[in-house]
C-alpha cells in the first residue's frame, strides 16, 4: 500500500488534461510508442473529435521512483464537463491527490475553480501544474499570480509543464510520489469499495471501476451492491493496465476493476458501495446520490419505419450510459419515439451525436425542457418535463421552475455584456467578486431553462471566448409559465410545443414561425403557421401556395437530370411528416428545434 | 416489351453564327472546322450500325443546322442515308434560323427528303429579338415563313420564347397571334429558362436581370394554352402545341416515351435497352475520339426498373399521353393522393390513363411526387 498513489487530473475544458494523461502513459511504456494512439484515454470517436473527455477511464501507471522502488500510480481520469460533476466527485473521492492543470495562456477559469473546490471538499493534496508553457503566448508569471490570488495555492509549488512537448513530465511523477499520500485502509476489515465508474464490455458485461477502502475482494467472493442489495459472484478482479491485468485480489488502498456478471452499467450506480455479502460493513460510504436527469427531450426517428432500429440503438447505447433515462413517448406529428432524460445539455448532445454516428440513426430531437412543478388547485403537485403533460391551466395554482447558481469568470471588460445577458435571461441575485486584478467572478441565479436555451453559445460570443462558466442546481422558484403551441393550418404540431416563461413566449414563437416559414416548401395551398397560448394566437406567418413548378424543356439530357432530382426529392419526402394536409420536411423540425442561431 | 415503334436519330450540329446569351446548348461560333466535324459525325454513325438499323425520324438540331454550308449538309444527309435504313415515311426535321432561310436552301432540303422545318422565331417583337440578341428581325421571320410555305413545307413549326424579363402580356399575345396567323402545323412556346453558366445566368445572379414572378409566368402559360387551343391547337406537351394529332413532333415524342434513339454529335444523348449514354460536350474531344474510331461517349447509365418507372411517370405527366395506371407499379401511385389531384383538377383519368390538365402541366415537376402520396 505504501507504494500506491491514487490521483486525478482536474482542469477546465481544453487545458490539456487528456494530452497530459497520454504523455504520462507514454512515459511509462505501458503501450508501445508505435501503437500509441493519441489520447488513449479519450477513446470514443466523439471525444476524439470534440476533444473533450466524456467517459472517464482509469489507468494504473507503473513508475520507478527516485528511491528505486516501483510505484503503482493510479490515474483516475475524470470527465471534463459540468454535466458530469457527480462522476467527477466520485472519482475524487477515490483519490488522495490531484493535479490541478491550468493552461498557461488561458489562466484560471470557472471550472478550474469549481474543480478546485471539489478537490478541497475531499481533502485532497493539490498539485498545481501550469501546462502549455511551450506556447508563445504562455504567461507563466500571470498564471502564477492567479494561482496565488484566485486559487489561494502556493504557486512556488506549481510544476511547469508542456504536455505536448513532454516537458515537466518527470517532475509530475515525482511530485505525485512525494506529495500525494499513500492510501490508508485495513485489508483485514470487511470490504468497502467505492464504485466511481462502470463500463460495458460486450464480452464480459459490466466492468466496475472501484477504489477499495478497506478489506479484500477476490474471484469467487459474493459481493453486494449496497444501494439495492443485489449480489453477484465475482469472476475476475484486476488493475487497469493497458489492457486490463487480472490479479488474485484487490486489497485496501487499491484502485481496480471487478467483473461479476453484471449485465448493464445501469445495474451499478456510481457512488454506491460494494461489500461482501457474508461479511458486510455496517454502513455504506458517504456521498452517494442518485443522479437525476435535469434536461429532457424526445427522440424520434426521422423516418417512422426506423423506429425498431432506434429501439435497438437506444438499448445498446444504454448499456454503456447509466445516466441516460428514457421511456416511450409518442407524437401525432412524429409518431413513436422516446422521452429521454439527460444530465445536461452536453450530455444530450453527446447522446444525439453518438446515436447518429455510432448507431447510424437519423433522429429528430424535440426542444430540450427542464422539469417544472405545477401546484394544482386540489393541492396536488405534478412534475412535468414534457409539454404533452402540461396540466389544464385553469387548475394550476402555482408553477415553479428549477434555478441554478451560475458562476462566470471573465476579464473585467466583459462584465457589462455578461450582466446584460444574464438579466435578459431572467437572472437575479447577481454578485461580483474580484479574485485577482482584472478578473471578475460573476454569480447569478438563473432559471435552468434559460441556460439550456443557447446560453452557453451566447456567453462565448459576447465574451469573445473569454467567458467560462460553471453551475449547480440550487432550487425551484415560482414562475409564470405557459405552454406555447405551434399550429400549421390550424393543426397543433405537438412535437413543437414547449413550456416557456410567459415573457419569452412571443419571441420564441415568432422565431419558430419564421424558421418553419423558411423550411416548409410551398404547397398547392396557402399554409398558415401560428404560435398560440391556449386559444390565443401570439405569432403568425404564412407560406403562399405554389402556382408554378415546371421546367419548360425536357429533351435528351434533361431527362436524367430531372430524374435524379426526383429521386432526391422522393428520398426527402420519406422524411416528410404530415400535419393535417401539410407536408413538413424533417429540416423544418430540425430548424425549428434548433436553439441557436448561427 | 415488344416495341413496334422505330428508333429516332438525332444529329447535333454545334455551330451558330452568333451565340444567344440565354442558350445553354453546346455550340461554337467558329465553323471553319465544319467539314471535319461532319466527317466525324458520319464516322460516329458508322460505329452504331450494329445497334441501330432502321429509323423513322431524323432530327437535325443544334446549334444551328441551317448555318452549315449546303453542300456539306447534303453530304451529311446522304452519308447517314447510306449507313442506315430510313423507313418510307420518316419524319426529317431541320432546325432553321430565319436568317438562313433562302429559296435555294429550301429546295435543297426538299431534294434531300427533309419534310419538316422547325423555325427559331422566338418573338415577333423586334425589341425582344434585340434583347435576346437574335440575328433576325420580325420582318425577316415573316419573310422566312412565307418562303417555307411557298416551298411547300406544310409541316413546319415555329419556336417561341415567353416570360422574358419585363415582358408585357400584350406583346406576348401579339407574337402568339402573329405565329398562329401563319397556321403552322406546330408551335413550341418555351418559358425562358436561365441557366447559371450563360451570360443571362450571370446577370440574374448579379441581380442585373430578373425573370417575371411565378404568378406572371403562370399567366403567360395559361393564356398561351387558352389562346392556341381556341385556334385548334392541341396542347400535347408542356411547351408544345400541334395543329392536329399528326402534327405532333414524332421525334420528340420518342424522348418522352422511352423509344430508343441515337444522338450523334457533341453533347448528344442516346437511349437504348434501358441504357442512356451521352457524348462529350466538346468538339475537340469529340473529334479526337472519332479520329481513332472510338465512341465519344462521356457517360452512361443503366436504368434500374425503379428508375425507368420514375422516368415513365414524370415524362408521362408532361404530355397528353399520360400514364397508364395498369402499367404503373402501385408504389408510384397512391390512391388517396390521386383522388386529391383529380379533385384539384391537376390530372384527369381517361381510358385507364392519368392525363395532366393544363393546371397540372404548370406543376408538372411536382406531380410525380404528389401522386405517389
Ligand atoms: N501548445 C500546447 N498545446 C497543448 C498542450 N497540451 C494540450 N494542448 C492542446 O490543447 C488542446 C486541448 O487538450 P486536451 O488534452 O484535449 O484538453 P482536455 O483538458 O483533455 O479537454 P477535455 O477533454 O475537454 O477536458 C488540444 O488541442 C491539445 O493539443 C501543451 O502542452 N502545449
Ligand atoms: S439559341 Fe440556337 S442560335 Fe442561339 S446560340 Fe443557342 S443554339 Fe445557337
Amino acid at each position: 500500500m505504501k507504494h500506491i498513489r491514487n490521483f486525478s487530473i482536474i482542469a477546465h475544458i481544453d487545458h490539456g488534461k487528456s494530452t497530459l494523461a497520454d504523455r504520462l502513459i507514454q512515459y511509462t511504456h505501458l503501450v508501445e510508442d508505435r501503437q500509441f494512439r493519441d489520447q488513449i484515454l479519450d477513446n470514443m470517436d466523439i471525444e476524439r473529435e470534440r476533444g473533450i473527455t466524456i467517459k472517464s477511464q482509469t489507468v494504473d501507471l507503473p513508475y520507478v521512483g527516485k528511491d528505486g522502488v516501483e510505484y503503482e500510480l493510479n490515474l483516475i481520469d475524470t470527465p471534463g464537463h459540468v454535466d458530469f460533476s457527480y462522476e467527477v466527485s466520485r472519482a475524487l473521492a477515490s483519490c488522495e491527490g490531484v493535479l490541478l492543470l491550468v493552461d498557461a495562456a488561458q489562466g484560471v477559469e470557472a471550472q478550474t475553480l469549481g474543480n478546485l473546490y471539489a478537490a478541497m471538499e475531499h481533502n485532497l493534496v493539490i498539485i498545481p501544474v501550469i501546462n502549455k508553457i511551450d506556447l508563445p503566448v504562455a504567461n507563466i508569471e500571470g498564471v502564477k499570480n492567479e494561482i496565488d490570488q484566485e486559487l489561494g495555492l502556493d504557486s512556488d509549488l506549481a510544476i511547469l509543464c508542456s504536455a505536448k512537448e513532454g516537458i515537466g513530465i518527470e517532475d509530475i511523477f515525482h511530485a505525485v510520489i512525494e506529495r500525494v499520500p499513500a492510501p490508508t485502509g485495513d485489508a483485514e476489515k470487511p470490504l468497502s469499495a467505492l464504485i466511481f465508474d462502470a463500463h460495458y464490455d460486450p464480452f464480459r458485461g459490466t466492468i466496475v471501476s472501484c477504489r477499495i477502502f478497506d478489506g479484500t475482494v477476490k474471484p469467487g467472493d459474493m459481493i453486494r451492491l449496497m444501494y439495492n442489495g443485489t449480489t453477484y459472484k465475482v469472476e475476475e478482479v484486476g488493475v487497469f493496465r493497458l489492457p486490463r491485468e487480472p490479479k488474485k485480489e484487490l486489497t485496501a488502498g487499491m484502485v481496480g476493476y471487478i467483473i461479476a456478471g453484471i449485465k448493464t452499467v445501469s445495474d451499478t450506480r456510481v457512488g454506491d458501495t460494494i461489500t461482501l455479502d457474508n461479511n458486510p460493513i455496517a454502513e455504506a460510504l458517504p456521498g452517494f446520490i442518485e443522479v437525476k436527469p435535469v434536461v429532457f427531450s424526445s427522440i424520434y426517428p426521422i423516418a417512422s419505419d426506423d423506429y425498431p432500429s432506434l429501439v435497438e440503438a437506444l438499448e445498446k447505447y444504454k448499456l454503456n450510459d447509466a445516466a441516460l433515462v428514457y421511456q416511450k413517448d409518442s407524437s401525432a406529428a412524429l409518431g413513436q419515439g422516446f422521452r429521454c432524460g439527460f444530465l445536461g445539455l452536453l450530455h444530450l448532445e453527446i447522446v444525439q451525436e453518438r446515436l447518429e454516428r455510432e448507431f447510424d440513426q437519423s433522429i429528430i430531437m424535440t426542444a430540450p425542457s427542464v422539469q417544472y412543478r405545477f401546484f394544482l388547485n386540489d393541492s396536488s403537485v405534478v412534475e412535468v418535463d414534457n409539454p404533452l403533460y402540461y396540466p389544464d391551466p385553469a387548475k394550476i395554482r402555482k408553477s415553479e421552475e428549477p434555478f441554478i447558481k451560475a458562476s462566470i469568470l471573465v476579464p473585467e471588460r466583459y462584465v457589462g455584456v455578461v450582466m446584460k445577458l444574464c438579466m435578459e435571461r431572467r437572472g437575479v441575485n447577481s454578485h461580483l467578486s474580484y479574485p485577482a486584478p482584472g478578473r471578475v467572478e460573476i454569480t447569478f441565479d438563473l432559471p435552468l431553462a434559460e441556460v439550456i436555451f443557447d446560453f452557453y453559445d451566447k456567453l462565448k460570443s459576447v465574451t469573445q471566448g473569454y467567458g467560462s462558466f460553471d453551475y449547480e442546481i440550487i432550487d425551484y422558484r415560482e414562475s409564470n409559465l405557459v405552454k406555447l403551441d405551434i399550429l400549421v393550418n390550424g393543426e397543433k404540431v405537438d412535437a413543437l410545443s414547449i413550456l416557456v416563461h410567459h415573457d419569452n413566449a412571443r419571441e420564441r414563437s415568432l422565431r419558430v414561425c419564421e424558421k418553419l416559414r423558411e423550411e416548409i416548401p410551398k404547397q398547392q395551398f396557402k399554409i398558415a403557421i401560428q404560435g398560440a397560448i391556449g386559444g390565443k394566437i401570439i405569432a403568425r406567418s404564412t407560406i403562399s401556395a405554389f402556382r408554378k413548378d415546371v421546367t419548360a424543356k425536357c429533351y435528351g439530357g434533361d431527362i436524367s437530370r430531372k430524374r435524379k432530382l426526383l429521386e432526391k426529392q422522393k428520398k426527402g419526402k420519406k422524411r416528410m411528416r404530415m400535419v393535417g394536409n401539410v407536408e413538413i420536411p424533417q429540416s423544418a423540425f430540425l430548424a425549428a428545434l434548433k436553439t441557436d442561431d448561427e | 416489351m415488344s416495341n413496334q415503334v422505330l428508333p429516332g436519330l438525332y444529329v447535333h450540329i454545334p455551330f451558330c453564327k452568333t451565340k444567344c446569351p440565354y442558350c445553354d446548348f453546346y455550340s461554337i461560333t467558329d465553323s471553319t472546322g465544319a467539314n471535319t466535324f461532319l466527317d466525324a459525325v458520319i464516322t460516329e454513325a458508322g460505329l452504331y450500325r450494329d445497334i441501330y438499323q432502321e429509323f423513322d425520324s431524323l432530327y437535325f438540331g443544334g446549334g444551328t443546322p441551317s448555318f452549315v454550308d449546303d453542300k456539306e449538309f447534303a453530304r451529311l444527309v446522304s452519308g447517314l442515308q447510306s449507313l442506315f435504313v430510313f423507313s418510307p415515311h420518316t419524319e426529317i426535321t431541320v432546325e432553321m434560323n430565319p436568317d438562313d432561310v433562302t429559296r435555294e436552301k429550301l429546295s435543297l432540303y426538299k431534294s434531300l427528303g427533309i419534310n419538316r422545318i422547325s423555325l427559331g422565331v422566338q418573338s415577333f417583337n423586334d425589341k425582344e429579338l434585340v434583347f435576346l440578341q437574335r440575328r433576325h428581325t420580325a420582318a425577316g421571320a415573316k419573310e422566312a415563313i412565307h418562303l417555307i410555305q411557298s416551298a411547300g413545307f406544310a409541316n413546319f413549326g415555329i419556336d417561341l420564347i415567353n416570360s422574358l424579363p419585363g415582358q408585357r402580356a400584350k406583346n406576348w399575345m401579339k407574337t402568339l397571334e402573329e405565329a398562329s396567323s401563319f397556321k403552322p402545323a406546330h408551335i413550341s412556346c418555351y418559358q425562358l429558362t436561365i441557366n447559371g453558366a450563360t451570360p443571362f445566368g450571370k446577370m440574374v445572379q448579379e441581380g442585373a436581370l430578373k425573370l417575371p414572378s411565378d404568378e406572371k409566368q403562370r399567366n403567360f402559360f395559361l393564356s398561351t394554352s387558352h389562346f392556341l387551343k381556341e385556334r385548334g391547337f392541341i396542347h400535347y406537351e408542356i411547351s408544345n402545341f400541334a395543329f392536329g394529332e399528326a402534327s405532333r413532333s414524332r421525334h420528340n415524342m420518342k424522348y418522352w416515351s422511352h423509344v430508343p434513339y441515337l444522338g450523334l454529335g457533341p453533347g448528344a444523348h442516346s437511349f437504348h435497352n434501358n441504357v442512356r449514354w451521352w457524348n462529350v460536350r466538346s468538339i475537340e474531344q469529340y473529334l479526337k475520339a472519332l479520329s481513332i474510331k472510338e465512341m465519344p461517349v462521356e457517360g452512361r447509365e443503366r436504368l434500374s426498373s425503379e428508375q425507368l418507372e420514375l422516368e415513365k411517370l414524370f415524362l408521362g405527366l408532361r404530355n397528353l399521353e399520360g400514364v397508364e395506371i395498369s402499367d404503373t407499379p402501385c408504389e408510384s401511385i397512391n390512391e388517396v393522393a390521386l383522388k386529391r389531384l383529380i379533385a384539384e383538377k391537376l390530372v384527369e383519368i381517361h381510358d385507364g390513363k392519368i392525363i395532366p390538365t393544363t393546371a397540372g402541366y404548370l406543376v408538372a415537376d411536382r406531380l410525380p411526387l404528389l401522386i405517389s402520396g
